[in-house]
């Protein structure tokens, strides 16, 4: 049993770590446009400071024994209502610890970045004031102590997902895209909502220790029911089948939002949400099954569709879905693989990120084209991005050394130690990895040059590119300074348990199987892409590509389902309002209109009438007071 | 105790004896009577030009020490002036928010930026309207510091009114509130025919019903022999037969306070009177004269005729319903904001009505609140009034008000609290005075009446939320008046109801707890 510590020392900023970019977002969006030329450092200030809070926290972290290592801030009651109590209370344990890590540093990389990338908008005030709000919520999310508080970061977070989307919201497609994404993360999260309401009718709390403590009063039916709302949830957020759509809209966004909202740190909450609820999970066993059906699912829908778009960042958030289906799949898994699951998370997080901001370099030189069809033999023109994107590239498809290889090795040994299937499905899901990587890498940087014409493609700014590198020696490094140095299995182990199986055939034969068959997806990436001719139009492709382009039919599906009743239903209930409602309420109104202009004529204006009116209304008072006075 | 019955009875035989009168309990009436006869002083010898500062310093300076008088007094309860007065909690508390009100009217009436010509009323009443000689007195910049003499008056018989404890004494306040407020109404600067006219029918109307109420009160000296409203009482408890004459007496008694507080069928001179009136005077007049006579109209039904209740509750049941419901339905078809307004305040009244209907302790609490409330928002409401002009004068039909919410979004919003509260929406004052009425005449059994009212409050949230719709979401057009910026007198008394409008909203509590521990009316 974990230790809860009080926060001292520097784990008494706990509080600051939101403060400081809220209090940022509040000065950057309220202040105006005298801010506008400092703004954009203050942001980029905020979420350094935290950074460094975070390093600091994590130092002073392992100074203490492991089962020493939660502290615990009680800020002030939050609410109360009969018998429900909430506080605004913030609990740092070793796994919120890896995500403020993750969520600061990166942060600040992907600030720095935006200082280049945004540089000429003229709303950047307004950009890094949205940032600033996303890395506060998120925050937040991860150091809430209940699940009341995570559920205000889990909101704030989808609304600077969705300011931030729809942030050019002159262009119609990023508008809608906003929407998109805010409506059907909606979904979501009303199940998050629901999950919460029915821990408060079964534990009366809604805090974690309370509700972890006591999941053994529960019937295996009430957490099956808790488990499977909370992965509703983690679907939403996490562009998880069936709420995936939007991930793939969600890229009208500006590339650095793409990179640390969309890539880094928001859509892996879903991860965080089913792994801080680890308890829950493991005692419904029908839920966890749940997960990692879905996670299988979306491994391989978003690795399709990673492998049809043409639209870099599109392929990009494909292979984004795909990644984290492998980290929810491993959630599913119990205590063999919710460690992996997170170990993946953060090398995910670091080569995800480095991939987009170097898409995002890419555009930058290539005048804000996205589509990869018009690219091609870039690696000459821009060696720093050419490098690190190749670096990312390697680490995601899993070749040793890089960090991917680590993380993604790990989730499909713990596959297999759980079930054969599930491991063959996450072998096939790195084959096709490492072909869509190969294509995406071998369409720019490869090849013949298919640029537009008047494009001039040069390197992006320091400002830009230093970003760039510090998260390529991340994903080269990371996997294994984690897994060797960091320990990151023994570091998570008082959070969320470990459990560890023997599997039927030896480590060195898993290894090389998957590492066979990912360069065998490679090599077929690389002859197609990279030897033969790349057309500028697409070809028709077979009925599988077409179906990805369309991104597996999850708008259709969508619209089937969804919209079209929708629409039945709301036309429905306007003809209702129009006919009924509307009919009762514009007939009475008409009535005593009616009624009104056939009294005014009694306001005659002569005294005569009034007096008249006075003496009848005398009368009738003593009438009445005789009527009663006779029944 | 009918201390003047019994020094009526007591002439033949004894000598007279000097009443003793306790002149703290009568100081705030006092002072502000006193200050009018001052006020009569300055209007003879101080020169014209110190005149107005003259006048505006006896006014503000003696409704705060009349206020002062007033909060002195907290706690007190008994009789005063040989039983004529009643100094008590509920009397006080009306009594100092006539003051108040008093206060904020005069700084409506004091204002003097917003029309080119000077104040809201007529450079000289004596000039005939459309007069050469009306031309030369508004060119030299006349105006009338007389109506600082009335007002101290009308305001004097105002606070007397829901303290006077015997029949007599109700009528002289009457009278007294009544007499310089018919004349204050004739005065309007512009539109002066109109405003003539509605004066003269307020004063004929006015008169006829003070007959029914002195006709009314001679009955009821009649059958009880006494005219105090605890000998009333008593004899009210004690007397069989007679109905006949007791019905009729408290019939036209009654009738003469519901011409007062303009309920139906006694309400048509509202609307003439408030269109006709200086829309200062017409803010003042509709939210101080409505706290003092439904002051007087509560004490004289739960004081003397309290044992009489299961006779006029079901009476006023009637009449209740039929000033709501007439009330909201013609203010459907104005097209004038006045009048609208002055239909808003006949429905109100209904309104208020209920928690009269209750005769209980929190029927009598409710109307008090609801009475606080509706005076402030009604000095709101007058107040943007005079503010919303065109360049001849007022811009009262709604036509103008199109678009308002476009050209000036802060005077706009403000009117909307107003017309939120009036309708009753939570949040404002509006809603705690229905509320507290309600809840008060549902607890008394009178379930049906309740559901009337929520019905004609539901007609009655079609007129005011029209004004808000027509701010707001039309478009400005040529006709659509400009808001005038006021002098600081207006902004004073415009800020302060807004302000409490809201405060009594969100924090009524306060104040009803103040109401709570007044208690009830001394007997």
């Amino acid at each position: 049993m974990q230790e809860v510590m009080p926060a001292t020392g520097v784990f008494s900023l706990l509080w600051l770590l939101i403060a400081l970019p809220l209090a940022g977002a509040a000065i950057l969006l309220f202040s105006g446009r005298k801010t506008n030329k400092w703004g954009p450092y203050l942001g980029v200030f905020t979420v350094f400071v935290d950074a460094v809070i975070a390093i600091w926290m994590l130092i002073a972290m392992m100074g203490n024994g492991s089962e020493q290592r939660t502290f615990s801030q009680n800020e002030f009651s939050w609410m109360f209502a009969g018998n429900f109590k909430v506080d605004m209370a913030f609990q740092l344990d070793q796994l919120s610890m890896v995500f403020v890590l993750l969520i600061t540093i990166v942060g600040t990389l992907i600030h720095v970045y935006s200082l280049g990338y945004m540089s000429h908008d003229p709303d950047k005030r307004k950009f890094f004031g949205y940032l600033n709000l996303f890395v506060a919520a998120m925050l937040l999310l991860v150091l809430a102590n209940n699940y009341l508080l995570l559920y205000v970061g889990w909101e704030g977070v989808g609304l600077a997902s969705f300011l931030l989307i729809s942030f050019w919201q002159i262009k119609p497609t990023a508008a809608a895209a906003g929407k998109k994404a805010f409506i059907i993360n909606r979904v979501g999260d009303v199940g998050l909502s629901l999950a919460i309401m029915v821990m408060f009718v079964t534990f009366g709390s809604v805090g974690f220790d309370e509700v972890f403590g006591s999941t053994g009063q529960a019937s295996e039916g009430t957490l099956t029911a808790i488990g499977l709302l909370l992965l509703l949830a983690a679907c939403g957020k996490s562009a998880q089948f069936p709420l995936q759509a939007w991930l793939l809209d969600a890229m009208e966004g500006p590339t650095p939002v793409s990179a640390l909202i969309h890539a880094a740190t928001m859509v892996t909450a879903g991860v965080y949400l089913i792994t801080r609820s680890n308890p829950i999970f493991d005692a419904a066993t029908w839920a966890a099954t749940a997960v990692v059906v879905i996670g299988v699912i979306t491994m391989f829908m978003g690795a399709i569709i990673g492998s049809a778009k043409d639209d870099i960042k599109k392929s990009l958030a494909g292979s984004t879905m795909s990644q984290i289906g492998y980290m929810v799949l491993a959630a599913g898994l119990g205590p063999i693989g919710y460690v992996f699951a997170i170990f993946h998370l953060l090398t995910h997080g670091v080569f995800k990120a480095g991939l987009f901001l170097g898409a995002g370099s890419v555009m930058h030189g290539m005048n804000d084209n996205v589509n990869m069809r018009r690219y091609g033999a870039l690696r000459t023109a821009m060696i720093v991005t050419y490098a690190t994107f190749i670096i990312g590239t390697l680490s995601i498809m899993g070749i040793p050394p890089f960090s991917g290889f680590w993380s993604k090795d790990s989730i499909i040994h713990a596959a297999f130690e759980s079930n054969t299937l599930v491991g063959i499905l996450t072998i096939i899901a790195a084959a096709i990895t490492g072909f869509y990587m190969t294509r995406m890498a071998a369409m720019t940087f490869f090849g013949k040059a298919r640029w537009e014409d008047g494009v001039h493609p040069h390197e992006s700014p320091k400002v830009m590119t230093i970003p760039l590198i510090i998260l390529a020696v991340g994903s080269t490094f990371m996997g294994m300074a984690l897994l060797f140095w960091g320990n990151i299995e023994t570091w998570l182990e008082p959070v969320v348990g470990i459990k560890k199986e023997e599997i039927g055939i030896p480590d060195w034969l898993l290894m090389t199987i998957t590492l066979v068959l990912v360069l065998a997806g490679a090599a077929y990436g690389w002859i197609q892409y990279a030897r033969r001719e790349v057309p500028i139009v697409a070809p028709r492709g077979n009925w599988l590509t077409r179906a990805a382009r369309e991104d597996l039919y999850g708008d259709a599906v969508n619209n089937t389902l969804v919209v079209q009743p929708s629409f039945w239903l709301s036309r429905f209930l306007v003809w209702f309002d129009g006919s009924w409602i509307d009919g009762f309420v514009n007939g009475s109104a008409a009535f005593f209109g009616g009624l009104s202009a056939r009294l005014r004529p009694y306001q005659s204006g002569f005294i005569r009438s009034y007096a008249l009116s006075m003496v009848g209304g005398a009368v009738l008072v003593v009438l009445a007071l005789v009527l009663v006075r006779l029944s | 105790m009918n201390a003047v019955a019994s020094v009526i009875h007591a002439v033949d035989a004894t000598p007279w004896v000097m009443p003793t009168l306790d002149y703290r309990l009568l100081a705030p009436v006092l002072i502000v009577l006193g200050a009018g006869v001052v006020s009569v002083l300055f209007e003879a010898f101080l020169p014209r030009g110190a005149r107005r500062p003259a006048q505006l310093s006896l006014v503000f300076v003696s409704l705060i020490a009349a206020l002062i008088a007033v909060i002195n007094l907290n706690g007190v309860r008994e009789t005063a002036g040989q039983g004529a007065l009643a100094i008590d909690g509920p009397g006080l508390i009306l009594q100092g928010t006539v003051v108040v009100i008093a206060i904020l009217g005069a700084l409506l009436m004091a204002e003097r930026g917003l029309d080119p010509n000077g104040d809201a009323f007529a450079a000289r009443a004596s000039s005939l309207p459309g007069s050469e000689d009306e031309r030369q007195f508004t060119a030299r910049g006349y105006f009338q510091t007389e109506i600082w003499t009335f007002f101290l008056f009308a305001v004097g018989g105002m606070m007397l009114f829901p303290i006077a404890n015997d029949l007599l004494m109700m009528f002289v306040a009457l009278e007294v509130m009544s007499l310089p407020l018919y004349l204050l109404a004739g005065m309007a600067r512009r539109r002066r025919l109109l405003s003539q006219e509605a004066a003269l029918k307020y004063f004929v109307l006015g008169a006829f019903a003070s007959a029914f109420f002195l006709y009314g009160a001679a009955l009821l000296y009649g059958f009880s022999g006494s005219i105090s409203f605890a000998g009333i009482a008593s004899s009210l408890g004690s007397k069989t037969g007679e109905t006949a004459l007791i019905l009729i007496a408290i019939g036209l008694v009654v009738a003469g306070l519901l011409f007062k507080i303009g309920a139906a069928p006694f309400h048509q001179w509202a609307p003439d009177v408030y269109q006709g009136a200086p829309t200062p005077l017409t803010g003042f007049m509709a939210a101080a004269v409505k706290i003092a006579a439904f002051g007087a109209l509560l004490r004289l039904l739960y004081v003397a005729l309290g044992g009489m209740r299961w006779d006029w509750a079901p009476m006023l049941w009637v009449i209740s319903i039929l000033t709501m419901f007439i009330g909201a339905i013609l203010a459907l078809t104005q097209s004038d904001m006045k009048r609208m307004i002055a239909y808003s305040s006949i429905a109100q009244a209904g309104f208020i009505l209920l928690g009269v209907v209750a005769a209980s302790a929190a029927g009598l609490a409710g109307s008090i609140f609801y009475l606080i409330a509706y005076a402030f928002t009604t000095i709101g409401v007058f107040a943007v009034i005079s503010m919303v002009r065109d360049e001849n004068g007022e811009a009262t039909h709604l036509s103008k008000w199109a678009g308002l919410g476009r050209k000036s979004p802060f005077i706009a919003t403000l009117f909307t609290i107003f017309m939120l509260a009036l309708t009753g929406i939570p949040l404002t004052s509006g809603f705690i005075g229905k509320f507290y009425v309600f809840t008060a005449a549902y607890a008394s059994g009178d379930k049906w009446l309740v559901i009337a009212a929520v019905l004609a409050s539901l007609i009655a949230a079609f007129f005011y939320m029209r004004v808000v719709v027509l701010m707001f979401f039309t478009e400005p057009t040529q006709e659509t008046a400009t808001v005038a910026i006021p002098s600081v007198f207006t902004t004073v008394a415009l800020a302060a109801s807004a302000t409490v409008t809201v405060l009594l909203g969100i924090f009524p509590q306060p104040l009803l707890d103040l109401i709570n521990n007044a208690g009830v009316f001394i007997r």
